[in-house]
């Protein structure tokens, strides 16, 4: 190839840089079948652990008779309690600043909770066995109702700590209260209540519910007596933490663990806490000197591994007649089930739920949230969503709707008139937050003008005059939704898990053929980094992102790094990697320099070279300084291209976006179709357009299922009810519907390269979305707030209570 | 408990083994023979994910007993691509028009889409759609996964029009 | 998710599938597609000690006209029953309703034997069974008898099959030429069972109904043949005042129990919204 004669455009190309439909590098492996995930590795005289769990929500262990368990021909060992509790495993600290039983010693506080764990030879033998181990019960009345939780005469969950009135985040009110939480300015905010000519108050609950990656969690442990390390492979979106807290808790040293996070199945926050079958596997290794698996079944993943949601909003709006809102008050009671394990960074009991004032300029607000316990399982996890930010854009989305109805205003109009303004930006906002960037009328204008609003609501009236009529029973929806995200936990100044900031990293070596190692200490479960941090060092230094091999998961051979969850890949690592490869290209450019004997201020970087100003035909391609650094530095320059960043973002990003549902509901039997759904999202520099409109359609798909049906339910007695798939919706091709994508572009201003992240804008924007249009559709007839899941039974009890069921 | 033994074929290879008559079908194929790229997602029929080509229709294998593959002939993920390593339209169209993110439900999706496309050569986007209806993906909300589909029709299609013509 | 050990067989005959059958009455378990049996054996609600594959038994499967109606081999699967051109022709309510089960993989293993017999109020086909008044073929120690669709069903899973029996055959008498059918189902998603779900078969003449038969699915402990909704449709106009009384009625005899499906009254409800939808397309199907 003459590089002098190729255009610059065929240049740019062959890079695959920013902006580029690049196709994925993962893909190559998982078509194939040869992706490595954690049940696939097989080591030699690999062991298998399976669970004894409780049958009941809440009762007393009378006691535990493992000895037919034990009897089974294969089986190694059984753990209870009682065998954690001198190595003081038998409970483990959570990130949310509580303990979590790692096996129930005298109490069980949530059905499937974990009692024992069977090391058997093969899967098979450690199911029989599990089932052979007999426990006796007392009953203990069931707690399932958060709002009976700090009722006098509740049962007391959790007696371990009972006497303690001083929790993680402050003073604890009752036995079964984890934490107040309050934010804002009371005063000014119960003044704008006072002064208002108009104020809504509803109670918006979101239900809990499950992220459910369509690979369930898992690892395998392998204890090495006679080096006295530990190597985990694991399901971990944040391997590198895990590592840190195997070390804590087993006191091993750190770095003689070796966590391993490998492909995974799909994480959605999944796969960020620790959880008891992990530490049971690593002490089964320890106890039985072999490589010990647990992989959790279906059933046992959505009813004991994490759950997400169950906040339940009181809100209200204060506003003036004209429709400009003047303050904002929420209540949460926040259900966090049995313990406290949360994954939120370590001062925020309640995620970011303060970014609730939304994309809207509120002068004022107050918010407060209670945590409280019940039996039922623990979890709070950021399902898709950077840490309760999916709660808080539901809540103001839904109330700015209920504000909307109460004006006689349009819901898109009210939006308009209360957007925080271009000029605004950067926006503090009455709950703390310094908004980096937005451009909100524009993007709503944009998604009213592409789905022709005006004239779906002109429809919409038509249908609801008919229906009036008689004449038809089908009734029409339009869910609108503007959403700010903030995402990238995050910087040092207010985020950590367990005392360590929330940086991300990068490590970057070019070897000397031009070929390219970069590691971070982010980990993908679907995300596609292999792909996409390849194409920012791609535009970055100059190097085709096909030279590039992207490592992560590997805690020995990656920069410490916290993890990918919160949309944080994007706003941490990436801007890392574009750190680093600055380092490398201020090095590329001294060896250039020295190539080309001019000063260094007399080069310039172009694409894939640096040449001498003004004289394009004398340039060194990044090719030749790599070859150059390990070959001959420039006299004082140590030989070697690499470089490695920390990176503490000075502040978050704030993605936004409008999306837009048309929906129509058959009344008869309630179900809801989506007729057509807008999507648009401004998530700043697109590093890559094609798995953007990935994790959109993606997003909406979880969103739809959240808004439309899926709920983790208890009955009274704490039987976890439908924990499988049969009952869990997770809607299949046939259900799911078709979307459509757009994009508006504004840069974060602080980011390297302008990025803000978008994994979790769908599931963030699109519950409210799809939510509001089943209200929408129903207003007509009188509702205000009908709260999810909206399936087909409860949309048709909605309209039977409005009178539209004859 | 006693084993069995059984007789069949997996991606045009003769195997016999022993098993235990209650293994499933699926860890018989991933513990016993290695083939890990079946993949569990669900345990209940519903996901899909461990869907293998079992004498000319597809089946999730982790409802069956390896037993009852006796005398079958079985394709699984890895018997897609040809010998000399050429993917197969299938897992290109998936690649082509990012039908997968996560990658684990893609073997069992690209293994029905096969049987899928026997079936039917040209489908419409709504019979892809009923026609992938038993198998769950939680990353990509399917559309591109009906693209990777189309795509694959398209290019079985174009090359044997292609052969045809020559 | 791990199944229970058990002892395999695998019958090369039905001769020798009956014997395996009968010499196992309490602990023995006939295999079709298991696609309901494995899911209970892999959750222990099921543990045969021993399991008898009827996968290669050839006098099982596959359908055949025989007399005034049609044979269907009890492990014929769902897949065979939609792909069979000519039992599509003559009872295309028959493929109609196995569309509406499960999902392919699913309807590739399941057998119309298995989804019939093993009494779950969940499955689609029992109702389906008494509306085209089929019979049911049993096998067992003592020979063969036949029990009507209409009769076999007792309870959730509770059936007429004694201990040691095996479904080896249904019979469906042949549809008259130009009647009208539907299989209506509601359903949360792909591979769910229904909310509620009703089969109607009717013919018309001089526009009025002649004849009618309903059945309607998962909204009672059985499958439930829905005589006086029927009965109040004959000789009657197929109009919307027809359809709306027939359903009122079906209601009436319904007894959903409240699951994620929603509550009893809902599901009773829409056993009745089921009813009208598959009256007005059978009526718009049937040749005047």
């Amino acid at each position: 190839m003459n590089e002098i004669s190729e255009t610059r455009e065929a240049r740019e190309a062959r890079l695959q840089g920013l902006g580029c439909k690049r196709k994925r590098v993962e893909d190559i492996r998982f078509t194939q079948g040869k992706g490595s995930y954690v049940d696939d590795l097989k080591l030699p005289g690999m062991l298998f652990g399976d669970f004894h769990r409780s049958p009941y929500g809440h009762a007393r262990v009378k006691s535990i008779d493992t000895s037919k368990a034990k009897a089974v021909p294969g089986v190694l060992a059984v753990l209870t309690a009682a065998d954690l509790k001198p190595l003081k495993l038998d409970w483990m600290p959570t990130l949310a600043g509580d303990v979590q039983a790692v096996l129930a010693g005298d109490k069980v506080l949530f059905q499937g909770q974990e009692i024992a764990f069977v090391v058997a030879t093969d899967r098979y033998i450690a199911a029989d066995a599990a089932d052979l181990i007999e426990v006796e019960y007392e009953e203990l009345p069931a707690l399932v109702d958060p709002f009976k939780a700090m009722a006098e005469g509740a049962p007391i969950l959790r007696e371990d700590i009972k006497d303690k009135t001083e929790g993680a985040h402050g003073k604890r009110k009752h036995p079964n209260h984890i934490f107040t939480w309050e934010i804002g300015d009371h005063e000014t905010t119960d003044l704008a209540f006072r002064d208002a000519e108009v104020t809504i108050k509803e109670l918006i609950s979101y239900q809990r519910v499950h992220p459910c990656p369509l690979e369930t969690c898992q690892s395998v442990a392998s204890f090495d007596k006679i080096k006295g390390e530990l190597t985990v492979w694991g399901t971990f979106q944040a391997p590198h933490v895990v590592r840190t807290v195997a070390a804590i808790l087993s006191g091993i040293p750190e770095h003689k663990i070796h966590v391993i996070a490998p492909d995974i199945g799909g994480g959605f926050g999944n796969k960020v806490g620790v959880y008891p079958g992990y530490v049971c596997a690593i002490v089964a290794s320890i106890v039985t000197g072999r490589p010990v698996k647990w992989v959790e079944d279906r059933i046992e993943n959505l009813s004991a591994t994490a759950f997400a949601r169950d906040y339940h909003m009181t809100t209200e709006i204060a506003a003036t007649k004209a429709g400009k809102v003047t303050g904002l008050r929420v209540h949460v009671l926040a259900d966090h089930g049995a313990f406290d394990a949360c994954a939120d960074p370590s001062k925020w009991p309640a995620g970011f739920f303060n970014i609730v004032t939304g994309s809207y300029d509120f002068p004022t607000a107050h918010v407060t949230v209670d945590g409280v316990y019940t039996n039922k399982a623990p979890g709070g996890v950021a399902y898709r969503c950077s840490f309760r930010v999916t709660e808080a854009a539901y809540c103001i989305e839904r109330a700015m709707d209920i504000l909307a109805q109460k004006l006689g205003l349009d819901p898109a109009e009210l939006r308009m008139r209360n957007f925080i303004r271009r000029e605004q930006f950067p926006y503090h906002s009455a709950l703390g937050w310094e908004y980096d960037s937005g451009d909100y009328h524009t993007a709503m204008q944009k998604a009213l003008d592409t789905v022709g609003y005006q004239a779906l609501r002109a429809e919409q009236r038509a249908k609801q005059e008919a229906f009036r009529r008689g004449e038809t029973r089908e009734v029409m929806g339009i869910g609108v939704s503007f959403f700010t995200e903030i995402v990238g936990a995050g910087p040092s100044k207010n985020c950590d898990i367990l005392g360590i900031a929330m940086f991300d990293s990068a490590e970057i070596r070019i070897h000397p053929t031009g070929a390219v190692i970069a590691r971070m200490g982010t980990k993908s479960q679907g995300q596609s980094h292999e792909t996409t941090y390849a194409q920012i060092i791609a535009s970055e230094i100059g190097i085709p992102a096909d030279d590039v091999m992207v490592e992560e998961g590997n805690t020995d051979t990656a920069p410490y790094g916290l993890g990918t969850y919160g949309s944080r890949s994007t706003p941490t690592a990436a801007a890392a990697t574009a750190m680093a490869c600055r380092k490398i290209k201020a090095k590329a450019q001294m060896i250039a320099a020295h190539l080309l004997e001019v000063h260094h201020d007399d080069v310039e970087f172009d694409i894939d070279r640096f040449r001498v100003k003004g004289m394009p035909e004398r340039f060194k391609t990044m090719k030749d300084i790599a070859w150059t650094a390990y070959n001959a530095p420039p006299p004082g320059l140590e030989p070697g291209l690499e470089a490695v960043s920390y990176y503490d973002p000075p502040n978050m990003t704030y993605p936004f976006g409008a999306y837009i549902c048309v929906m129509d509901i058959d009344l008869d039997t309630g179900v809801a179709k989506v007729r057509r759904f807008y999507a648009l999202d401004d998530c700043g520099t697109r590093i890559n357009p094609m798995i953007i409109e990935g994790q959109v359609h993606g997003g909406l798909t979880e969103a739809f299922a959240i808004a439309m049906g899926q709920e983790i339910a208890y009955d009274e007695i704490g039987n976890v009810k439908g924990a499988s798939f049969m009952d869990f919706f997770l809607p299949t091709a046939v259900e799911t519907p078709k979307w459509e994508t757009d994009f508006t572009v504004t840069p974060s201003p602080h980011h390297p390269i302008g990025a803000k992240g978008v994994g979790e804008s769908p599931n963030v924007g699109g519950v409210p979305a799809f939510s509001n249009a089943v209200n929408d559709a129903l207003a007509f007839l009188g509702a205000t707030h009908i709260q999810m899941p909206h399936d087909a039974w409860r949309i048709w009890k909605a309209a039977e209570a409005l009178g539209a069921q004859g | 408990m006693a084993k069995t033994a059984i007789a069949l074929t997996v991606n045009g290879e003769a195997v016999e083994a022993l098993v235990e008559p209650r293994t499933l079908l699926v860890h018989f194929l991933r513990e016993q023979l290695n083939l890990t790229g079946t993949h569990i997602g669900c345990d209940t029929t519903h996901c899909g994910a461990c869907t293998v080509d079992f004498d000319g229709r597809s089946v999730k294998s982790c409802t069956l007993f390896a037993v009852q593959a006796e005398g079958a002939e079985i394709r699984t993920i890895e018997g897609m691509a040809g010998a000399d390593g050429t993917l197969h339209p299938l897992q290109e169209g998936f690649r082509e028009m990012h039908g997968l993110q996560c990658g684990f439900c893609t073997p069992g999706m690209i293994m029905r889409a096969y049987r899928l496309l026997q079936e039917n050569p040209r489908p419409t986007e709504d019979e892809i759609r009923t026609g992938m209806a038993g198998n769950l993906c939680r990353c990509t909300g399917y559309q591109n996964i009906v693209r990777a589909i189309q795509f694959a029709a398209a290019k079985i299609a174009g090359d044997s029009l292609q052969e045809a013509a020559e | 998710m791990i199944p229970g050990p058990f002892a395999y067989h695998r019958p090369r005959s039905l001769a020798e599938a009956v014997a395996l059958c009968a010499a196992h009455p309490d602990d023995g378990r006939p295999l079709a597609g298991g696609h309901s049996l494995v899911p209970m054996m892999k959750l222990r609600l099921a543990t045969p000690d021993h399991l008898i594959d009827l996968g290669a038994v050839a006098e099982l499967k596959g359908v055949r006209r025989e007399g005034n109606g049609w044979v269907i081999g009890a492990t014929t699967t769902q897949a065979a029953l939609i792909t069979d051109p000519n039992l599509a022709q003559a009872i295309p309510i028959l493929r109609e309703t196995a569309q509406q089960i499960a999902d392919p993989q699913v309807r590739s293993c399941g057998t119309i034997g298995g989804n019939v017999a093993n009494g779950d109020p969940g499955n689609d086909m029992p109702a389906l069974m008494m509306c085209l008044d089929a019979t049911f073929r049993l096998a067992g120690a003592n020979g063969t008898r036949e029990v009507k669709a209409r009769d076999f069903y007792q309870g959730a899973y509770v059936t007429a099959l004694e201990p040691g029996e095996l479904l080896t055959a249904i019979t469906i008498p042949h549809p008259p030429a130009g009647h009208g059918y539907a299989y209506e189902k509601l359903k949360r998603k792909i591979g769910d069972y229904a909310t509620a779900a009703a089969a109607v078969m009717l013919t018309l003449a001089g526009g009025r109904i002649t004849t009618c038969a309903i059945s309607l699915t998962n909204v009672a402990p059985t499958p439930l043949l829905a005589a006086d909704a029927a009965a109040a449709t004959i000789g009657q106009k197929p109009e919307e005042a027809t359809f709306a009384e027939a359903a009122h009625r079906a209601e009436a005899i319904t007894e959903p129990t409240p699951d994620g499906r929603g509550p009893a009254d809902y599901r009773t409800k829409m056993a009745g919204v089921m009813v009208r939808r598959a009256l007005a397309r059978a009526v718009a199907r049937a040749s005047a």
